[in-house]
Formats: C-alpha cells, structure tokens, sequence
C-alpha cells in the first residue's frame, strides 16, 4: 500500500469524517458538510501537487 | 418569568465534577466512549471506527510511536500527539507495535495517521466536555 494518491484518499476521507460529525448534529448535515471537507481536501492536493510539478527550477 | 432557552437543551449534561473527568479519560482511553456516554451513538460509532482505523493503518505503514523524549523537543510532541488515543496507544507501545521503520516509503504517512488520530482524539474528548457540561 504505498500509492501516495490512495493514501491520500483515505486520509482526507477519514479526517473529513471526524471533523463533519464533530461540526453537525444533524446526519444529513454530517454527510454534507465531510463531503465539500473531502472534496476541498483531494481537490487542494491536486491543485497544489500540479503548482509544485516544476520543482525544483 | 422568562426563562433563557440554550443549545444544551436536549442534551444529557454529566454536570458533577467527577463525572466530567471521568467522562474525559473514558474519552481519552476509548476513541467516540465519551460521545457514547451521553447518548449521542452516531457520534461516537464514527469516533471509534475513524479514530482506530486511522492509528491501525499508521501502524500497518510503518510507523512510530514515539517516545517522550523531551531533550528532542519535537519528538517528545509528536508523542504527546501519539499519546491522544488512550487505549490504542497504550496497547501498541506494550506489545511493541510502532518502532518505525525509517528506510519504508510510508514512514511518513505513517506518523502522519498515527498522529493525527491522536490529536483529532483530543478534539473528541474536548468536545465529549462541553457537551458533558452543557455548553453544546
């Protein structure tokens, strides 16, 4: 198990998970919240991962 | 006369003293035991599976449970941070489990799960707390 891309999923999955239900009460609002968490997650680690693609110059 | 209305309404306060600090190292030792206290069980269920997963894949990737080592001030805080799981924590360090295998490629991601689940535990006792004490 040592794709950095899956690791990542499952981290960001997990995290997203804990801080959704710590932040809701109500399920349906955990479900979303952790969704745009996760999504926010994985979509920064491309982002930032495509910026550093031409490091070092 | 009025009375005020709070957001603690509906909850089940453990408002004695006592009560709160053992409901806080229920909450350290058991990832989600505190949320289970006070009768909110979804909670605690995404507490216990997320928590525990979490530190048994930081395991299973090779990495450390550091030990308090406060003459190398980071490795001593990231024991502190290993330390937030209770139980977990307790059980690998007398079996053994989390010497860290620096040469593994996931070494790091290792300590990353592995401390992050025990700093997020410490946001779940804390929030066990204020629920315990009617704030939330």
């Amino acid at each position: 198990m040592s794709s950095h891309l899956l690791l990542l999923v499952i981290f960001a999955l997990l995290v997203s998970a804990v801080f959704a239900t710590l932040s809701r009460d109500e399920p349906r609002e955990q479900l979303r919240t952790g969704a745009m968490m996760f999504g926010g997650f994985i979509a920064a680690a491309i982002i930032l991962g495509w910026l550093m693609f031409p490091l070092p110059l | 006369m009025a009375t005020k209305s709070t957001a603690a309404e509906g909850a089940r306060p453990a408002s004695e003293p006592g009560t709160l600090v053992l409901l806080c190292v229920a909450a350290w030792a058991i990832p989600g035991a505190g949320h289970f206290w006070l009768g909110r069980v979804q909670k605690g269920v995404v507490f216990l599976v997320a928590l525990t997963t979490m530190f048994g894949l930081g395991l299973l990737l090779q990495g450390r449970l550091f030990p308090f080592d406060l003459g190398e001030p980071l490795v001593a805080l990231a024991a502190f941070a290993n330390a937030g799981l209770g139980l977990p924590w307790i059980a690998g360090r007398a079996l053994g489990l989390g010497n860290g295998i620096v040469t593994a490629v996931t070494y790091e991601y290792g300590n990353t799960f592995l401390i992050v689940a025990g700093l997020l535990n410490f946001l779940v006792m804390l929030d066990a707390y204020d629920i315990g004490a009617g704030r939330k």
